[in-house]
């Protein structure tokens, strides 16, 4: 695929997006194997809306996250972002000052609450540091900027909160702490990295509801990365998923839900444990355990615990990413 | 400020952001003093140390009201009242016998004794503790700054960099300290100054870089590392932003340490003579041994033990303060 | 159904250098055999303080101010040193939150389980201390032969199927399970909840299960107990707890998890945060957040009742709920 014009919907396009580690070598000798934590992956996120990255441990969801925002450069591949100002810009590509000025356009949360913070800093110098950073406005306003977020994420009154340090507020505060501090420069989208795992049960609520609030009054759209299934339904109105550095399945979140196609994606769906004694589940079996993706063989990804897998599957390249249908994409031979 | 939103300004008075760290600051040094003072051990190092600090400030103060320049001074002064150097302390109890002199003697005279060239002993040893401390002082300033910068770069930029300052570090960890200054000091003419900063150098590419870039490397895997880069900043501000910052209390105890290793080493050199300096306690026990009298025998304690002692002690007390902020650096040796 | 263990108004304190932390306040609970009961409740509401108290392993700091655990007729807060030996692993077992550290990495997994035999069961060799390992593995479902590798040779399931089986090892009446899969995927925590309740079963265990994620719990318990700020708000089997959740916490932690199944509903937050137990709320520990609190909430701790005629005596059936306004017949 080629640089095309997008429909005005689109705000992310991402294709063919890989990231290859070495194995082994060092300074002085050349790496034997590679791996591929995340292999030629392609989605877009739309301008309003939120797509849920989901996969178990391994499956590269939190290294494509980390190539949106270019805390990984990519091996490969292209991130197109389409900017109201400045048009389209491939995010794999700019360098130097380019590329700070794009940081702009993209943010991200961290999942550990605890280590997201400099312990050392105060919540204001915390949040502003994106401002400083970029050298966006004087002390004054830049003051006023950080009270106002503040409020917004529900530290009110802000004066109290402003001059603490990260050791004296809860976890779900320091979480709205990092989400002031990716919203005060404005961003396109986010990149949320589980935002919420380690966060109480009772605090995660509050803290999503909250996320889903400021994108609507920010207009930023969320590439939310987590394990938890439930999670991105209540986030998400899309959701991909991954496994072993591939996309595999891609579509509607309640269709998803409703309608699994990839056997994985069904298997996924069926361990997720259900709060209510009354439902009964049944697991889809598939055996073994995930494994890292160090030169993987051609075929699909899947193939060694899928219980549908036969000859064909072993014997062809590791399927395409296909329409089925209203959007519902599917990389699966056996569909 | 050009942003998409709009949101409607709070008009409030707020403390100007300056005094507002002030304020934080005094607040940490309080609650690092509270933890800090738990420790019996890191209070007499302190005490120690103030009563250093003013043996330093009492010098001048004596020498300009209570004893005159003639007698007193601590190099070139000289009793003509006592015709036998070195004298024992004047408040001995068989001082008349026990001293020679051309007439009576307060017994406040010379409360430690003279040295073999006449000089008082106290004032000797109260006029060193300045430059001591100088030594110290510089020494570990020059140390903090090399390691903390040298850890922090090395740990964050790694590869070729981090190779060359570690192997750095390991070659000056293999030379013994004592003999390479010994060299050094032979082959140019060592001043005080210059042992500070030798020293500084010495200690701060070798073994303090180490333990402070592997904390650095601890903190450089952060997220809150990972965030700043994402707003956009470069390398120079993460290190000095966020890096260096976390490292100080670490380096701050390394200074401390570091004047105890540089008062010691100064003792060492005076003692052989390879330092161009006029007057420290090195110097003071290096006058005894060239004498003859060093180890002699019990009668001259006062030549060889208040110098002694009083490097013993200032290095003491510096160690036991680094070991009582181990407790303010390291968070899981507080107590519950 | 017989009675296995009885907690009786366990009251437990840390202290700290600002004080005392009331963890744990006058919490009753009953277990009888076979019976599992799943203690759910948010980060510092006491249950993993529960947890070390029934094996008697709480940090210096952390001191029993009340209350009895009665197991076979003896307290186990009374106890001496050579008695808790008895009871330790071969009556009560516990498999620790972040099993991964919980094994040694110098020393085999089979090396690490034949400690806990030797010092538990006297006068069992080698040998046999080898049968039973193997057995033990296939029973949680590893191969034997891993016995002899080390723990980093273990993914982060077979680390925890390893501590289940040095848990059940010594085949204790009672297994304390203190979040056992946080860490892992939903795939493997999926298969190992699965077999921990079969387990459970086969072996005639009871299990008191703790976790915050009801999900687990509902799936995982007999019974459910709702602790909040070191006090056990409501009690009961599993089913009532979610058709009839009488203490105001508990309705609203129900409508706080979001589901796969089912609507797409409206979560509901819960305002504020758990409060600081230096410095408990007076009365009621919930009413700050509460939004049915009245003064009498404010001044009087409720006492845990039984409700719809539960028996005082036995708390191994029936629903108890501590609450001076307890919800009636609602259902979500």
């Amino acid at each position: 695929m080629t640089q095309t014009t997008y429909t005005d919907g689109t705000l992310v396009q991402v294709e063919g997006l890989k990231k290859h580690f070495p194995v082994g070598g060092g300074l002085f000798k050349r790496a034997k194997s590679q791996i591929y934590a995340v292999d030629d992956v392609n989605f877009s996120i739309q301008k309003g809306k939120s797509l849920g990255l989901v996969g178990e441990s391994g499956c590269g969801k939190t290294t494509t996250g980390k190539m949106l925002t270019r805390l990984y450069d990519p091996t490969g591949g292209h991130i197109y972002l389409n900017d109201m100002e400045l048009g389209q810009v491939d995010l794999a590509e700019v360098k130097g000052m380019q590329l700070k000025t794009f940081r702009r356009r993209v943010q991200m949360i961290f999942q550990d609450p605890y280590e997201s913070l400099n312990p050392r800093r105060t919540i204001f110098d915390t949040v502003v540091e994106p401002l400083v950073v970029q050298g966006l406005g004087d002390l004054v306003e830049r003051e006023e900027r950080v009270a106002n977020l503040l409020e917004l994420v529900g530290m009110t009154p802000a004066d109290t909160f402003m001059f603490r340090f990260p050791h004296e507020l809860s976890g779900g505060q320091r979480q709205r702490v990092a989400i002031a501090r990716a919203l005060i420069i404005d961003p396109a989208f986010i990149v949320a990295d589980e935002p919420t795992s380690m966060l109480d049960v009772s605090i995660r609520i509050g803290v999503m509801q909250l996320m889903q609030e400021l994108a609507d009054r920010f207009a930023v759209s969320y590439l939310y990365i987590t394990h938890d299934l439930a999670v991105a339904r209540y986030m998400c109105q899309d959701i991909a998923v991954m496994y072993l550095g591939k996309l595999v399945e891609m579509a509607e979140t309640e269709e998803l839900l409703a309608h699994p196609l990839h056997p994985y994606t069904q298997a996924l769906i069926s361990a997720v444990p259900i709060p209510d004694p009354r439902l009964q589940r049944e697991t889809i079996e598939i055996k073994g355990g995930v494994a890292q993706p160090i030169d993987p063989p051609p075929h699909c990804r899947f193939y060694d615990r899928c219980p549908f897998a036969d000859d064909f599957c072993r014997d062809n390249d590791h399927p395409l990413l296909e329409d089925k249908g209203d959007g519902h994409m599917v990389a699966c031979h056996k569909v | 400020m050009s942003v998409r939103t709009n949101i409607p300004p709070i008009n409030q008075m707020r403390m100007p952001l300056w005094q507002v760290r002030v304020r934080l600051a005094w607040k940490a040094l309080k609650g690092s003093w509270a933890l800090f003072s738990e420790n019996p051990v890191g209070l007499v190092g302190i005490g120690l140390i103030v009563f250093f600090g003013l043996m330093a400030i009492l010098h001048p103060i004596l020498m300009a009201t209570v004893w005159g320049k003639a007698v007193y001074d601590p190099i070139i002064g000289y009793d003509i009242d006592i015709i036998v150097h070195p004298s024992p302390p004047t408040w001995i109890p068989n001082a008349s016998t026990e001293i020679v002199s051309l007439g009576p003697i307060s017994p406040f005279r010379h409360i430690l004794g003279t040295d073999p060239l006449g000089r008082d002993v106290l004032s000797q040893l109260m006029y060193s503790t300045q430059s001591e401390f100088a030594l110290g002082i510089m020494a570990s300033l020059v140390t903090v700054l090399i390691a903390t910068t040298v850890g922090a770069v090395s740990a964050y930029y790694g590869g070729v960099v981090d190779m060359i300052f570690m192997r750095i570090a390991d070659v000056i960890l293999m030379l013994p300290f004592i003999p390479i200054l010994i060299v050094l000091s032979a082959m140019f003419d060592f001043q005080m100054i210059h042992l500070a900063v030798v020293y500084g150098i010495l200690a701060g590419f070798g073994g303090n870089t180490i333990v402070i870039k592997s904390q650095a490397l601890a903190v450089k895997v952060k997220a809150y590392i990972e965030a700043a880069r994402v707003a956009g900043g470069n390398d120079w501000h993460i290190i000095f932003t966020h890096l260096v910052p976390n490292l100080l209390p670490l380096s701050f105890l390394f200074m401390m340490v570091t004047v105890t290793g540089a008062v010691f080493a100064e003792a060492v050199l005076s003692f052989f003579g390879l330092v161009n300096i006029r007057m420290s306690w090195g110097i003071m026990i290096q006058i005894t041994q060239a004498a003859g009298y060093l180890l002699v025998s019990w009668k001259y304690w006062y030549l060889m033990f208040p110098a002694g002692l009083a490097i013993s002690l200032l290095c003491s007390a510096f160690y036991l303060v680094g070991r009582a902020m181990d407790a303010v650096v390291n968070p899981r040796l507080r107590k519950r | 159904m017989s009675l296995l263990l009885s907690v009786h108004d366990l009251t437990m304190h840390y202290a700290t250098r600002k004080g005392e932390v009331s963890a744990v306040d006058n919490v009753c609970f009953d277990l009888a055999k076979g019976q599992s009961l799943g203690l759910v409740g948010e980060s510092g509401c006491g249950k993993t303080s529960i947890a070390f108290a029934l094996m008697r392993l709480l940090p210096e700091n952390g001191l029993i101010k009340n209350g009895y655990i009665m197991l076979d007729g003896k307290d186990i807060v009374a106890m001496d040193y050579s008695e808790l030996l008895k009871v330790r692993w071969r009556k009560i077992a516990m498999v620790f939150q972040a099993a991964m550290n919980a094994l040694n990495p110098v020393y085999t997994v089979g090396q690490q389980i034949t400690e806990a035999l030797e010092l538990h069961l006297s006068n069992i060799s080698p040998a046999q201390a080898r049968e039973r390992i193997a057995i033990l593995f296939e029973l949680v479902g590893l191969d034997p032969v891993l016995m002899d590798r080390y723990p980093h040779e273990f993914s982060g399931g077979m680390r925890q199927r390893a501590v289940i089986a040095m848990a059940l090892s010594c085949s204790p009446d009672i297994i304390i399970a203190d979040e056992p899969t946080t860490a892992l995927d939903v795939i493997v925590q999926d298969r190992i909840l699965k077999r921990v309740r079969e387990l459970q079963r086969e072996l005639n265990m009871a299990m008191i299960y703790i976790s915050h994620d009801i999900a687990v719990i509902a799936e995982v318990s007999d019974r459910i107990g709702v602790m909040y700020a070191g006090r056990m708000a409501e009690m009961a089997e599993s089913a009532d707890i979610f058709d009839r959740p009488m203490h105001p916490y508990t309705y609203a932690l129900m409508g706080a998890f979001p589901s796969i199944k089912g609507k797409r509903r409206d979560l509901k937050t819960l305002p504020g945060e758990p409060p600081d137990l230096l410095d408990p709320p007076s009365g009621c520990r919930f009413h700050p957040r509460c939004p049915y609190a009245t003064d009498v909430c404010r001044e009087k701790q409720p006492d845990f009742m039984p409700v719809n005629g539960a028996s005082r005596a036995d708390l191994t059936h029936g629903h108890y709920v501590a609450c001076w306004h307890p919800m009636q017949g609602v259902t979500l």
